[in-house]
């Protein structure tokens, strides 16, 4: 071995060393910038669904209708009756009553046609918190997010909702669209669309008027 | 064969060889200028605006300014006949677009609304009575069989047992029929993948609603009625302005809303959210979403003429 082969070997494996050092650097800084961003959207989703950066909501603001996908697109507010919500206005003081019954006093409208025999209130309706929903692993879920909910048992339906297949959109095809929640049109309670009576048939051309 | 000068000399009444009788160029040019002028009363051309709309050229040929001028005539004319300040624009197709329309038959319930939806946005004619989108009301049993269609159904409720729906309207062709017959070009797919129509250019021939096989065209029979409450003032030249009589018109896709970034009216009227319209050379268009995971079909796809409407089931 020379003397300029020599040198070319230390120049080679101080350039490795320098590499490895400054690639270490940058994963470690990585990590340390990832960490809790991973930590807040682990705790505000369940079951690997992209979320937002936390920072992206105003602090103190209320839930944002905002889908959880890249593009946020706004959702129609919840059909709620006038004046029902928020519904801890008279549940805080009743006692949960898990039973299932015929409501006899309140909410006599609401008929359930929606896997009756398997389900009432609780099973949507968060006991205790009647103002929230919640999914099946018991996480809190907003109604302005009930989409959620339902996307449990509808996965094809969310999906295709998601992608603008299912369900309506109005706004602009080329830029910000409005979206429904799925109880805007399906009421959650009854979910299949009732029928509607039909506009007029047109004229026939023999009754026509020129 | 009398002779048609109208001196008082004696001689002029001579049969030939007069050398002061006018000569037979300045005869043929009196007799054109005459018949221009019949012509010009002929279609009604009392004042300087309707001599402008007769002698208007093609809509394509028509330099900037005097588009400008047309559209300022149609906007004085409508303004003046409605009551109320009416808007005419030649909004010109954006780059990169190309339009599709999808429609989910498993989910229409044939309920109409998007066929008034349509008469009002697009200021069809009341009376008598035009309608862009026809619903056709299907048996199940036969499927989509244009044999076993009724568009006159009604009812307290749709969707009725053991049917379904299929509304049909312009089916906007990339290889459009209409387009090939029109004998006067006043009808053409535009840059955006529109079949518009050139109301003004019209001749009302009629060979366009014979050649589409959709049967999407429409014909003015008399001077369309509008109330003008009704009356829809944000209009564009080649879309929803008031058409005159004799005219053939159809659906532009809502060309006056969705070259301005909106969904078609029908879109928006739609309670079950069985229409979708979009971009189809945009990739993350929900219209593409469809194309690509749906089972699409197109009406009448043996003829080719490769229609930009597509029929799809959602569920």
């Amino acid at each position: 071995m020379n003397a300029s082969s020599k040198k070319l070997a230390v120049t080679l494996a101080a350039a490795v060393l320098l590499s490895l050092g400054v690639f270490r650097f940058w994963a470690f800084s990585a990590e340390e910038k990832e960490g809790p961003e991973k930590e807040a959207s682990a705790a505000e989703e369940d079951g690997g669904k992209k979320t937002p950066a936390p920072d992206s909501k105003p602090p103190g603001a209320q839930p944002q209708s905002v889908m959880e996908d890249a593009e946020a697109t706004p959702v129609a507010p919840p059909p709620f009756s006038p004046g029902i919500f928020p519904c801890s206005g008279c549940h805080e003081d009743l006692d949960p009553n898990p039973t299932v019954r015929t409501l006899k006093r309140k909410h006599t409208n609401i008929v359930l046609e929606h896997d009756e025999k398997n389900r009432w209130c609780y099973d949507c309706h968060t006991q205790g918190n009647m103002d929230k929903l919640h999914l099946a692993s018991g996480k809190p879920v907003d109604f302005s997010e009930s989409y959620k909910l339902c996307g449990q048992c509808h996965g094809p339906t969310l999906r295709d909702w998601k992608a603008g297949e299912h369900g309506k959109r109005t706004g602009s095809w080329s830029g910000a669209k409005q979206y429904l929640l799925c109880v805007n049109c399906h009421n959650p309670h009854s979910p299949k669309f009732q029928p509607l009576k039909p506009l007029p048939p047109p004229v026939r051309p023999k009754d026509l008027r020129p | 064969m009398a002779h048609e000068c109208h001196c008082e000399t004696i001689d002029c009444q001579t049969p030939a060889g007069n050398e002061q009788a006018p000569s037979p160029d300045r005869r043929e040019w009196v007799k054109g200028m005459a018949a221009v002028a019949a012509g010009l009363m002929a279609a009604g051309c009392t004042d300087q605006a309707s001599v402008d709309a007769f002698l208007q050229k093609h809509f394509r040929e028509l330099s900037k300014s005097e588009l400008q001028e047309v559209l300022e005539r149609l906007e004085k004319q409508y303004s003046e006949q409605y009551g109320k300040d009416v808007e005419v624009k030649a909004t010109p197709a954006k780059e990169g677009v190309n339009f599709g329309y999808a429609l989910d038959i498993s989910r229409c319930i044939g309920c109409r609304r998007c066929v008034y939806a349509c008469v009002g946005e697009n200021n069809q004619s009341r009376d008598p009575q035009v309608h862009w989108i026809t619903v056709l009301e299907m048996d199940k049993e036969h499927g989509v069989s244009l044999e076993h269609a009724d568009a006159y159904y009604d009812g307290e409720q749709v969707p009725r047992e053991g049917k379904f729906y299929f509304p049909v309207a312009c089916q906007q062709c990339s290889n459009p029929p209409c387009c090939k017959v029109c004998p006067v070009n006043a009808t053409y797919p535009d840059q955006d993948g529109i079949v518009v129509i050139d109301y003004d250019w019209c001749i009302g021939c009629r060979c366009c609603m014979s050649a589409c096989p959709y049967g999407a065209r429409r014909f003015n029979w008399s001077d369309p009625s509008i109330p003008s409450d009704e009356m829809n003032p944000d209009t564009e030249y080649l879309g929803n302005r008031p058409r005159p009589k004799g005219v053939v018109e159809k659906c532009t896709f809502c060309l006056q809303r969705t070259r301005q970034g909106l969904y078609p009216k029908c879109v928006e009227a739609c309670p079950v959210g069985a229409r979708k319209f979009g971009n189809l050379l945009d990739p993350k268009s929900e219209i593409r979403y469809i194309l690509e995971n749906k089972r699409v079909f197109i009406l009448k796809e043996e003829l080719k003429t490769m229609p930009k409407f597509y029929y799809y089931y959602g569920l």
